[in-house]
């Protein structure tokens, strides 16, 4: 078992599930010769040179093609070479591969992966650090799946491809390279709608996925907090949720993205919903400001940082 | 360095069949007695099941409906000649296209009713449900087109959209993609003059449709639409050349839609009686008629007879249609995913 970052991660699963199933093909934009523009699809053109293609810089296209392959029974995977890009197909993602199975009464289905790096940490130009996870999980027919960790970007791409219905799989940015750990060489599969405990606690619930939860580690020491890796954002996994919610009483939600319509509006409504008589304290999110998210210089102060997630957890338990 | 034309481009026009029932005998294509007669009978079913939706829909028995008069050889002339293993992908105003292949015709009616079952396409056939968003499906015949270059199967694909749809990015996106890796599709423009109330004239500055299709490197060529011949030659040599491994083609149908947009629509408000009292002479029955009878192939008891029959068989229909069971609520959770997620679960107890 070698220790690998979350591209190697990723790479190996597109590797493994090409050499497993012949219907599985990539396109995007300079994923073939150049390997992607992080790297992602590096070394994998050589190995299937009939089976990865550079498409012309067209998003829509790119996802509409998609669409076409995946109805006529191919396993597309489509990379949109940031999220802010995938603005220009959000209309083939939910006009139709969100509804293709619907629409023919299960006839056409629409198996495929579209792959977008997500969320700050590289500091780059406009437009490359959006993380408007909650947009696509409002849509239903597409599942939207955030890895945390070389291990999990793995097991988790190799069940989204393996998956009989569209999944957008967000690659938070920040973590492409910044861990290493030790991945299995076997295949595996990690299966969706299935949340992650990531370490078990009594006193306060903390919901997080992608990057933030690496920020929300850092932050618990000194609080018995049971964390939570969700993985799945849509559809999600209720029941882990409730389960640990009734046992702590507290609940701490944290994400990269605006607070307004963000993903954990619909956990913490949620959790009101079903758990109202278990909590102790009101629901704490620590979110992304309400603004634009802001270029390199101001990014650090848009996103929550360590100290705001160690104020929430300390205002839970002095509730 | 002077200056030199570096690319030219010529489009053609193709028409076969004139109004007055003469054909071009050097572009006729082969067509039996036989496939005259199918495509005669397949135009009156397409005509009167057009009539009997708007009638439905005047008695409430329909929901907004999309006629397809005046389109009807654009349609059959291009569907007759496409196979059952192709893929196709139509708009919203393509009865004729799914008449054509076969698609059971109260299926049809239950759909327009406003269930989704009537667009489940039977195992036998490959043509894909109705497409609302105006000229977005255009990329799913490149992707399918492409999905069949890559298994190596001879199908070939063809998207079906309007004068309106030739607007939309995805078009572009979709027709640049087909041409750079030289796909297996044909792209069936029906330019019936109208996108709702917007002439053709302010949907694009360029003379024709068929032009756009040398901008990402491949041929397009404008026919008769109301001429069933010039549409069959035109689609047909298109997927002649697509399974040949070269390339895809635009095929632009100049034809016009005779009926208001929809149902909801009321074309009065925006043009003339007297235009479309000229596209009313250049009807494509009535020019296929005119041909026949000189072949000795059409009669007016031949024509009661075949009306007679269609009536009865789309009567038929309708009853089949109606006596069918109400869809049941559960289905609305059940085709979203193939397996219904933990929330669904809980919802199919409310229902």
């Amino acid at each position: 078992m070698a220790r690998i970052n979350m591209v190697q991660a990723i790479n190996l699963a597109l590797r493994q599930e090409m050499e497993k199933d012949r219907d599985v093909v990539l396109i995007g934009e300079d994923v073939g010769r150049d390997g992607g523009v992080f790297r992602i699809t590096e070394g994998l053109v050589e190995k299937f040179p009939d089976r990865i293609f550079d498409t012309p810089l067209a998003e829509s296209g790119i996802a509409g093609v998609a669409v076409g392959m995946a109805a006529y029974g191919l396993k597309p995977v489509a990379e949109i070479q940031f999220m802010g890009f995938i603005y220009a197909c959000v209309e083939q993602i939910f006009s139709h591969a969100s509804r293709i199975r619907s629409r023919s009464r299960g006839r056409y289905t629409c198996p495929l992966v579209i792959r977008t790096p997500y969320g700050l940490g590289i500091k780059p130009p406009e437009l490359h650090s959006e993380s408007t996870e909650a947009l696509f999980c409002h849509m239903p027919g597409i599942k939207v799946v955030v890895p945390s960790s070389p291990y999990n970007a793995k097991g988790l791409l190799i069940s989204a491809i393996r998956d009989p219905d569209p999944v957008v799989f967000l690659e938070p940015t920040r973590l492409y390279r910044l861990i290493k750990e030790e991945v299995p060489e076997t295949e595996y599969a990690i299966p969706l709608e299935k949340a992650r405990i990531v370490q078990e606690g009594k006193d306060i619930t903390v919901i997080a996925w992608g990057s933030m939860l690496h920020r929300v580690l850092e932050s618990i020491e000194g609080f018995d907090a049971e964390v939570i890796d969700l993985m799945t954002l849509s559809p999600y996994d209720e029941e882990t949720i409730l389960n640990s919610v009734k046992k702590t009483g507290r609940v701490v939600i944290v994400h990269e993205a605006t607070r307004n319509c963000g993903f954990g509006a619909e956990l913490s409504a949620f959790i009101a919903e079903e758990a109202m008589l278990h909590l102790k304290s009101p629901i704490v999110r620590v979110t992304g400001l309400d603004a634009v998210i802001p270029m390199a210089r101001l990014e650090d102060y848009y996103a929550p940082a360590k100290e705001k997630i160690v104020k929430a957890l300390k205002k839970v338990m002095e509730y | 360095m002077p200056e030199t034309i570096i690319e030219k481009i010529e489009v053609k026009r193709l028409q076969i069949l004139y109004e007055n029932g003469n054909v071009d005998e050097s572009l006729m294509p082969d067509l039996s007695d036989n496939d005259l007669k199918k495509m005669f009978e397949l135009f009156i079913l397409a005509r009167q099941f057009d009539q009997r939706a708007l009638k439905l829909h005047a008695e409430g028995r329909l929901g907004t409906y999309a006629s397809i008069l005046g389109q009807e050889a654009s349609q059959i002339g291009s569907a007759y000649t496409l196979e059952k293993s192709d893929r196709v992908f139509p708009s919203f105003r393509e009865m004729g296209v799914y008449i054509t292949l076969g698609y059971p015709i109260w299926m049809l009616f239950q759909y327009w009713t406003g269930d989704e079952r009537g667009m489940r396409t039977p195992d036998d056939l490959n043509i894909f449900p109705v497409s609302v968003p105006v000229g977005t499906h255009t990329p799913h015949a490149v992707g399918a087109a492409f999905a069949a270059k890559i298994k190596g199967h001879k199908t070939a694909t063809a998207a079906y959209f309007g004068d309106g749809g030739s607007s939309k990015g995805d078009f572009h996106e979709g027709l640049n993609i087909a041409g750079v890796y030289k796909l297996p599709v044909i792209f069936i423009c029906q330019n019936n003059q109208w996108a709702i109330s917007l002439p053709r004239e302010k949907q694009t500055a360029a003379k024709t449709i068929a032009q756009k299709a040398f901008g990402y490197g491949f041929e397009g060529i404008q026919v008769d639409g109301n001429d069933i011949f010039a549409v069959y030659k035109a689609t047909k040599d298109a997927l002649a050349k697509a399974r040949a491994g070269s390339g895809p083609t635009l095929i632009e149908c100049f034809t016009y839609r005779m009926a208001d947009h929809t149902t909801a629509d009321d074309a009065s408000r925006y043009r003339s009686k007297e235009d479309v009292e000229k596209w009313k002479a250049r009807d494509p029955l009535l020019r296929l008629k005119l041909y026949m009878e000189r072949k000795g192939l059409w009669t007016q008891q031949y024509e009661d007879e075949v009306k007679k029959r269609v009536t009865d068989f789309v009567d038929s229909e309708i009853k089949k249609h109606e006596a069918a069971a109400m869809p049941e609520q559960k289905d609305i959770l059940n085709f979203t995913y193939k397996e219904l997620t933990q929330r669904q679960k809980k919802e199919l107890e409310t229902l």
